[in-house]
C-alpha cells in the first residue's frame, strides 16, 4: 500500500462519499415528505404506490426524469445552458462540506486518530458557507439569461434580485451569532452551546438570539427560493422561472440543488442556533442523532409554512426585506454587540 | 513538486488563462463568467498562501457581490455581443484613451510594486495562522488603518448616492 493512502485520509475519502450521498438521499426524501404533508394537510393521502407509503417515489421520479429528452431552445446560449444546473448543483452540495454533524469517532477503534464527522473544518466556516451560497446565485441567473425566453429570463432576474437583498439579512443574523461565540468555525460554535442554564434550559444562541434565529429562517426560506417567498418560479405569472426551458435531468438538477440548500439551510441553523449534535439522553457519539432530529424539525417547518402560507406579492417581498428584516437584523446585531461589550 | 508547488501553478495558470479569456472573446456573458472563474483562482491561491479569511472574502465580495451586479448589467442590456453593449460614443478614439489608461496602469502597478519591501513571515505554522487570522486583521483595520477604512466607506457610499441621484433624475 502506498504511503499516502493511509487509514485517515481513506476514512476522509469514504466521508465525504457518505456525506455527499446522504445530501442526495436526503432530497429524495424531503421530496417524498414534501409531497406527503402537503397532501395531509390538503386532505388527501399523497403518494401511496411505490414502496412502502409512496416511500421510493422519489426514485421513480428520477428514473422518470432520466429517461427523458433533453430539450434546448434553439436561440439559447448552449454552453451557459448546460453548466448552469450544474453549478447550482455543486454550490448546493458543496455548502454542507463545512457543516459539522457530530463529535469525533474512532470507528470502534478502527482508526488511530478520532474522526470528526464533517469532511473539513475550516477556521472560517461560517464565512464559506456565506460564500458559496452567495455562488448559488449565479445558477439561477445563467439559467434564467441562456434559456432565453421571457419566463426564464424573469424568474432569473426575480430570484437574484430576491437572493441578493435578502442574503444582507441572513449575513447580519449570522454575524450576531458569531459575536457571540467569538469565533467563525461551527464546531466551536456548536462546543460554546454545550451545558444548562438552571440545569433545565440549555445553553442554545435560540434563547439569546430569538431576533436573529427568526430573520435566519425567513432570511433562508427566502434563499430557497420557497413558498411563501417562490417568486422564481410563481407559476401563474412566470410559469416555471428560471427553469422553465429545462427538462429531463438538468431540471432534476435545479431540482435536486433546491432540496440540498434547504438541508443545508436547516443544518446550519442547527448548528448556530439549536446546538448542533448536543442534547440530553444520548452518549456523545450518538449525537448526530439529535442533529438529525433537529434538521428533521426545521425541514418539516418550511414544509408546513410552505402549504399553508400563500405567496406574497413580490413588492411586498422587496419591501418586507429592505424595510424590515434587514433593519430589524442590523438592530439585532447592535444590541448584540453592545451586550457583548458589556458583559465581557 | 510538492503538493503547494503543483497548487500554485495550477490555480495560476487557471487564473491568467481565465482572464485572457475575459478580453479575449466577444460574448460579454462568459467574459463575465470568466472573470468569476479568475477570482476563485485567485481564492485558491490565498488558501494556498494560509490565508483563509482573504480567500473567503475574496468570493464574498468579488466572485459573490460585485460579479452579480456585472451579471445584472449585461442582463438588463441584454448584449449577446460585445458590440451591443459598447455604446456609440467609443470609438477609435475610446480605443486610444484605452491604451494609454492602460499602460499608465501597469506603470502604476509596476511603481507601486517595487516601493513594496516583501516581508517574510517565517515557516512557523502558528505564526501564520495568527497573522492570517479573523481577529488580527480585524484589530488592524479598526486601528492602524481606522482612517484609510472608514476614508474608504465614504467614498463607496458617495459613490452609491451618485448613482441613486442619476437613476432618480429620469423621474
Amino acid at each position: 500500500m502506498p504511503a499516502f493512502i493511509n487509514p485517515t485520509i481513506l476514512a476522509h475519502l469514504v466521508l465525504i462519499f457518505v456525506v455527499m450521498n446522504l445530501l442526495v438521499l436526503s432530497s429524495a426524501f424531503m421530496v417524498w415528505m414534501e409531497r406527503k404533508v402537503c397532501a395531509y394537510i390538503q386532505d388527501r393521502v399523497g403518494p401511496n404506490r411505490v414502496g412502502y407509503e409512496g416511500a421510493l417515489q422519489p426514485f421513480a421520479d428520477v428514473l422518470k426524469l432520466l429517461f427523458k429528452e433533453e430539450l434546448r431552445p434553439k436561440a439559447a446560449d448552449a454552453f451557459l445552458f448546460a453548466i448552469a444546473p450544474i453549478l447550482s448543483t455543486v454550490a448546493a452540495l458543496t455548502a454542507f462540506s463545512v457543516v459539522p454533524f457530530g463529535t469525533e469517532t474512532t470507528l470502534f477503534g478502527l482508526l488511530s486518530e478520532p474522526l470528526r464527522l464533517e469532511v473539513t473544518d475550516v477556521n472560517v466556516a461560517v464565512l464559506v458557507i456565506f460564500a458559496i451560497t452567495s455562488m448559488g446565485v449565479y445558477g439561477i441567473v445563467l439559467a434564467g439569461w441562456s434559456s432565453n425566453s421571457k419566463y426564464s429570463l424573469l424568474g432569473g432576474l426575480r430570484s437574484s434580485a430576491q437572493m441578493i437583498s435578502y442574503e444582507l439579512s441572513y449575513g447580519l443574523s449570522l454575524a450576531a451569532v458569531v459575536m457571540l461565540a467569538g469565533s467563525l468555525s461551527l464546531r466551536e460554535i456548536v462546543m460554546n452551546q454545550s451545558g444548562y442554564w438552571f440545569h433545565v434550559i440549555p445553553k442554545w444562541y435560540i434563547f439569546l438570539q430569538p431576533i436573529g434565529f427568526f430573520i435566519y429562517l425567513t432570511a433562508g426560506v427566502a434563499e430557497t427560493n420557497r413558498a411563501p417567498f417562490d417568486f422564481p418560479e410563481a407559476e401563474q405569472e412566470l410559469v416555471a422561472g428560471y427553469h422553465t426551458e429545462y427538462s429531463s435531468m438538468s431540471f432534476g438538477l435545479f431540482f435536486l440543488a433546491e432540496y440540498v440548500n434547504m438541508v443545508t439551510v436547516s443544518a446550519v441553523a442547527t448548528s448556530l442556533f439549536l446546538g448542533g449534535w448536543l442534547g440530553p439522553l444520548l452518549p456523545d457519539w450518538l449525537g448526530w442523532v439529535w442533529f438529525m432530529i433537529k434538521v428533521l424539525a426545521i425541514l418539516f417547518f418550511y414544509v408546513w409554512m410552505r402549504w399553508t402560507l400563500p405567496r406574497y406579492r413580490y413588492d411586498q417581498l422587496m419591501e418586507f426585506g429592505w424595510k424590515w428584516l434587514l433593519p430589524a437584523a442590523v438592530l439585532n446585531l447592535i444590541a448584540t454587540a453592545a451586550l457583548v461589550i458589556w458583559l465581557g | 513538486m510538492d503538493l503547494n508547488t503543483i497548487g500554485f501553478f495550477v490555480f495560476g495558470a487557471i487564473a491568467v488563462l481565465a482572464s485572457l479569456g475575459v478580453i479575449g472573446q466577444r460574448n460579454p456573458m462568459h467574459s463575465v463568467m470568466l472573470l468569476i472563474v479568475s477570482f476563485g483562482a485567485l481564492a485558491g491561491l490565498y488558501i494556498l498562501l494560509d490565508a483563509p479569511f482573504s480567500a473567503v472574502t475574496q468570493i464574498i465580495i468579488y466572485a459573490g457581490a460585485i460579479m452579480v451586479l456585472f451579471l445584472f448589467v449585461v442582463m438588463l442590456l441584454n448584449a449577446h455581443t460585445e458590440a451591443d453593449a459598447l455604446p456609440q460614443v467609443i470609438g477609435p478614439r475610446g480605443m486610444q484613451i484605452g491604451a494609454v489608461l492602460s499602460v499608465l496602469l501597469a506603470g502604476e502597478v509596476v511603481w507601486g510594486l517595487s516601493r513594496l519591501g516583501l516581508t517574510w513571515f517565517g515557516n512557523d505554522p502558528a505564526t501564520i495562522a495568527n497573522i492570517s487570522s479573523v481577529s488580527r486583521i480585524g484589530i488592524a483595520i479598526f486601528t492602524t488603518h481606522a482612517f484609510a477604512f472608514e476614508v474608504t466607506s465614504i467614498l463607496i457610499l458617495v459613490s452609491m448616492v451618485g448613482a441613486v441621484v442619476i437613476a432618480r433624475r429620469e423621474h
